[in-house]
């Protein structure tokens, strides 16, 4: 069970959230001009990482806004929450 | 390879059973072959055997990082089945099942195939409509398929709850009557066995670290024990599928998600059959043991941990009350996680990737055990022919750019 520091509501264990899947995918600024294949790319494909990765969550029984996790996929470690539209903070270990 | 029988059964009693030959032999990865397979599970496994089989290929190594069947093979509920709603869906995994039906005598190893009946309840009005649907779909693909009413359900399964004043009442339910389970680990060993007799070298411990790719087409894969050239490359890593193609350089739609488990202590024989249902989600069987065999929904994050969240196997104990009230005693002995790769639509990728010689089979979600045979036999026509068998030729990669989706989201007869 995880416990997820909701950045409005504090921690709040993992059941009361529901998970959005990976955070960052911009919809295309112009849906008809977008080839098939980056459309594809855009609807299916996903890093899926092994290490840290940047979700997105709901708290669905809380506050039900949504906010982006840094977690990582092999020990569930958090390492920051942050609200939709805020600076990414770095993932743990890179710059970036 | 020493032929099982009961001769040799009884020749071996003669110096109490100590004299059995190992299964496979313990090969040391070598600089090149025609193929190398990644994933030593039962897919993997399979392709192998069936590569030396059905196509004469037996310069073949299977790679794995871990031990032979450590992953979703020695972790999934053995459930097996065909009646899945989509005509693509419905011959790829009755395919498979013709195969389980035969799969003992052609590995000459007991795989414990038990066609016990698995039947799907519904428990709402929508749940029935589409449970008769699925049935008469499978009929027409030549499948068996019964309904059943409730009196008919508790005729076959006495132990269920059919009481009309339940929470999720049972309206009735499909029947497979061919479906059932089988013993997960023979079925890794028995392929690996016949495979080794073939020729085809089984590396364990040996992790891929990377995939070599010139001019668009693959050479051979890095790994923990050297580097290995190889003509063509087939990717089998199950969960770790996107971290494999990561290595050759492209994206899959496929998410990796911890599966929870759990069996109970062992209890004399009550329940023959296997029960699934898709609206409380609970898939249950009694194992030789005694033990129930019992599988979760997938956790919703993302996962590389085979570990999960305990709220999921407390959803799922609360599921197998509302149906077995005669349960609410039972301890639960072990829980565990496998993960698994789950696409958007619910149904596998088996064929080619964007570079040339490097083959790929994933995706199969929560529900890969069952096709097992028939996932190598097709894999190892593509592999060994370049292009996909009619019945995998469905499921390539392709898909999700031409939109020709094979939608198994809740008409698979499960919720995945």
């Amino acid at each position: 069970m995880l416990l997820i520091p909701c950045p409005w509501c504090g921690p709040r264990e993992e059941s009361e959230f529901a998970n959005g899947g990976e955070a960052h995918i911009a919809r295309p600024l112009d849906p008809a001009a977008v080839p098939e294949a980056d459309w594809a790319d855009y609807v299916f494909l996903r890093d899926n990482p092994k290490g840290w990765m940047r979700e997105r969550w709901m708290h669905a029984q809380g506050c039900r806004r949504w906010f982006n996790l840094v977690r990582h996929t092999v020990t569930h470690e958090i390492a920051a929450a942050y609200p939709p539209g805020a600076e990414r903070p770095p993932l743990p270990g890179t710059t970036a | 390879m020493q032929r099982f029988s009961f001769f040799q059964l009884a020749l071996n009693a003669l110096d109490r059973h100590r004299a059995w030959p190992a299964y496979w032999r313990d090969a040391q990865p070598r600089d090149a072959y025609d193929v190398v397979v990644v994933g030593a599970g039962g897919h993997g496994l399979a392709t192998a055997y069936y590569l030396a089989k059905n196509h004469g290929i037996t310069n073949v190594a299977v790679l794995e990082k871990g031990w032979l069947g450590g992953g979703n093979t020695g972790r999934n509920t053995t459930i097996i089945r065909s009646n899945y709603l989509w005509d693509e869906s419905a011959r790829l995994y009755e395919h498979s099942l013709k195969l389980w039906e035969g799969l003992s005598a052609d590995l000459n190893l007991n795989v414990m195939l038990s066609q016990r009946g698995v039947l799907n309840l519904a428990h709402t009005l929508h749940d029935v409509r589409e449970g008769v649907r699925r049935v008469q779909a499978n009929r027409l693909n030549g499948i068996d398929g019964e309904w059943l009413s409730p009196e008919e359900v508790r005729e076959f399964c006495p132990i269920i709850d059919i009481d009309a004043r339940r929470r999720h009442p049972v309206l009735g339910a499909t029947l497979q009557r061919r479906g059932g389970v089988a013993r997960h680990d023979a079925v890794a060993w028995g392929y690996a066995r016949a495979a080794d007799a073939r020729g085809v070298d089984i590396i364990q411990n040996c992790e891929v670290t990377g995939i070599d790719v010139a001019g668009g087409r693959v050479t051979g894969v890095q790994t923990t024990r050297g580097a290995i050239k190889a003509g063509k490359v087939a990717l089998v890593g199950a969960g770790h599928s996107s971290v494999l193609a990561g290595m050759a350089g492209f994206r899959l739609p496929v998410q990796s998600h911890p599966l929870q488990a759990l069996v109970s202590e062992p209890i004399k024989p009550v329940l023959d059959c296997v029960v699934m249902s898709n609206a409380v989600h609970v898939y249950v069987s009694q194992s030789d043991k005694g033990e129930l065999v019992m599988g979760a929904g997938i956790d919703a994050f993302n996962s590389y941990a085979q570990r999960g969240s305990f709220h999921v196997v407390e959803h799922q104990m609360g599921a197998l009350l509302e149906l077995f009230p005669i349960f609410s005693r039972l301890r639960m002995m072990r829980t565990w996680a496998g993960i698994v790769d789950v696409c958007p639509d619910a149904s596998p990728i088996i064929g080619r990737t964007p570079v040339d010689g490097l083959f790929l089979n994933c995706g199969w979600g929560t529900g890969g055990f069952k096709a097992t045979p028939g996932s190598g036999w097709v894999f190892a026509h593509t592999v060994a022919t370049g292009e996909p068998h009619p019945l995998n030729a469905p499921f390539s990669l392709d898909r999700f750019t031409t939109g020709a989706l094979i939608d198994e989201h809740g008409a698979a007869a499960v919720a995945h």
